[in-house]
């Protein structure tokens, strides 16, 4: 049965791009995360479907077929733009990040169904890329999808350590003479990139869980920022392909049954954890340190008992 | 912190340049006016104390002296080199800076080692990757402030005078020339103090410059050089560290006086210099 579904060259190409997305997208999301801005993805997405939109406009005035050619394109244009847009919006602090996105929210939406109306298609056209249609993945479509992913990995892998530093302690790193505001870029641009990349899998309304869910998964298993990127790597491969591979002898949305599998999975590993960390601690978590006050000898007895009780 | 910074500070202290010089300082937070005209310089091998009460400004020239604080007027100068616009300084060797601030910060969302948060002080300047024997180096500030048993630990399960250390371990790292500290032994025990004393000791006769904002003196007495006293944003004095007890009229006064009756001491007036009055 399997080896039916590995034959299929509808199924190779999507099972590709499943992969690829479940690897790139929790590697931007643990950045995301680490800078608290988890609904980041969910913006540019938005955007991104003005993207779409626009393309389409555009494609239908030159008369290109399908009038979809520039749908893709335009989606990565318009979210690069948009998430840059925020990083300036956040760097001035005129507006709060939060208020920041939340206009991207609605204006994305509006402007794709607007767009979409005057390039004489139908919010139905709009369907697609709003929850994915990875059957439809065609090799001109794969290829730009390996293509991004490789900038994408290239990029968050290779700036782990800058991108962490920038992302956990921004005033550090300006005080290390990081080129902060670049780097701050990188991550808004990737993230733009990511989202265009897992667009055809899971759906522009659905690209964030992706980013965000298997990160949060790995945080209840780990306690190291390295090793939470490469759990929830793992996990988004896992999820993404078991996902698809299930759409493929059930009739369900693959963007949907991905998302259901990963939230599953986070509520069981959530019930687990705590069970799995309670393993006594390698030492003592109180330093055995001389007092800043003198205690009474009755103090001093009780304070060597209770020494002894967390050894 | 090598022998040859400590040549360095012998011998060609009267020709170097100042490691910090800043020269007519403002910085403006909305309608408030924080830092009216300040001048600081700060030559090699000195150990200065940036003392003051709560709001003189202490926290906000620091960070204008390491490009955090983009000042609205006036000049810094770090190691030579002009910080430019936005507070970046192109030319500056950051690598020769470490910088230790007020307390960790909120961290990101997502749990990190101490051996993460350290390494990232190896990170300065053009150089966005960890050199090699990174874990080495990092193990070995570790070892400096007294945690490198806690390599692996998360920070965020460290309790807050611990975290403080870890913040130390990220300056040193990187085996800073000049260390600008924003009260760096606020809420840790008085032995980590003491350890945190004798480092520094060590560091600063291996010819380290330090700006150091406290709020008493402290295990870091013997150290300082000099003091330097912001009030309402401005400098009220810059010379010999505070000894004694210190009255202060409540009008304009300019000095500090050593004062021989401790007991006349308005406790609130001291308050307001938080300078620890020592035995």
């Amino acid at each position: 049965m399997i080896t039916l579904m590995l034959t299929d060259p509808f199924m190779q190409r999507a099972l590709l791009a499943a992969l690829l997305v479940g690897v790139t997208a929790p590697v931007v999301g643990t950045y995301l995360v680490q800078r608290k801005l988890s609904l980041l993805g969910d913006g540019i997405g938005h955007v991104a479907l003005t993207g779409v939109a626009l393309g389409w406009l555009v494609g239908a005035g030159m008369g290109l077929t399908p009038n979809d050619a520039l749908a893709i394109p335009g989606a990565v244009v318009a979210a690069v733009v948009g998430s840059v847009l925020i990083e300036v919006v956040r760097r001035r602090g005129r507006t709060s990040g939060d208020l920041a996105l939340a206009i991207m929210f609605y204006g994305g939406i509006a402007g794709g169904v607007l767009l979409i109306g005057i390039a004489g298609g139908s919010s139905g056209n709009l369907m697609t890329y709003l929850f994915g249609s990875i059957s439809t993945v065609s090799d001109a479509d794969l290829w730009l999808t390996v293509v991004l992913s490789a900038v994408v990995l290239a990029i968050g892998v290779g700036l782990r350590h800058a991108l962490f530093s920038v992302s956990h302690d921004e005033e550090f790193a300006i005080a290390s003479g990081l080129p902060v505001w670049a780097l701050n870029v990188v991550v808004a641009v990737v993230s733009a990139l990511t989202v265009t990349v897992a667009m055809r899998v899971v759906g522009l309304l659905l690209v964030s869980a992706l980013m965000i869910v298997p990160v949060a998964i790995a945080q209840q298993v780990t306690h190291a920022f390295g090793r939470t990127m490469l759990t929830a790597c793992v996990v988004g491969v896992v999820v993404c392909l078991t996902g698809l591979s299930i759409t493929y002898w059930y009739n369900v949305s693959p963007g949907a049954t991905i998302v259901v599998l990963a939230i599953a999975v986070y509520a069981v590993v959530s019930l687990l954890a705590p069970l799995l960390s309670r393993r006594r601690p390698a030492h003592d978590p109180h330093p055995d340190l001389p007092d800043d006050v003198d205690l009474p000898a009755a103090a001093t007895e009780r304070a060597a008992a209770a020494a002894k009780e967390c050894r | 912190m090598t022998n040859t910074g400590r040549v360095e500070t012998e011998q060609v202290t009267e020709t170097s340049e100042p490691v910090i010089e800043a020269r007519g300082l403002h910085f403006r937070a909305g309608a408030s006016h924080i830092l009216r005209g300040i001048d600081l310089t700060v030559e090699p091998g000195e150990v200065v104390a940036l003392l003051g009460a709560n709001g003189s400004g202490k926290s906000t020239l620091v960070k204008s002296l390491v490009g955090i604080n983009v000042p609205s007027e006036g000049t810094v100068r770090l190691l030579g080199e002009p910080l430019g616009a936005g507070g970046r300084g192109g030319t500056v060797d950051w690598g020769r800076v470490g910088y230790v601030p007020q307390r960790a910060g909120a961290g990101g969302g997502i749990p990190s080692t101490a051996q993460e948060v350290v390494a990232s002080g190896l990170l300065h300047g053009r150089r966005l990757s960890l050199p090699r024997g990174w874990r080495d180096r990092v193990a070995a500030a570790l070892e400096q402030v007294g945690l490198a048993d806690r390599v692996h630990d998360p920070v965020h399960l460290l309790s807050g005078g611990q975290q403080q250390r870890i913040l130390i371990a990220r300056a040193l790292v990187r085996e800073p020339d000049l260390l600008v500290l924003d009260e760096p032994v606020a809420g840790v025990d008085v032995a980590s103090q003491e350890a945190f004393a004798t480092t520094m000791r060590r560091l600063v006769d291996g010819g380290l410059t330090v700006l150091v904002v406290l709020h008493e003196l402290g295990e870091l007495e013997p150290l300082v050089t000099r003091a330097v006293v912001l009030k309402h944003g401005k400098v009220v004095h810059d010379g010999a560290p505070p000894q004694a007890r210190h009255d202060h009229d409540r009008a304009g006064h300019r000095h500090q006086h050593p004062h021989a009756d401790d007991n006349s001491l308005d406790p609130a007036e001291s308050r307001a210099f938080d300078l620890e009055v020592r035995p």
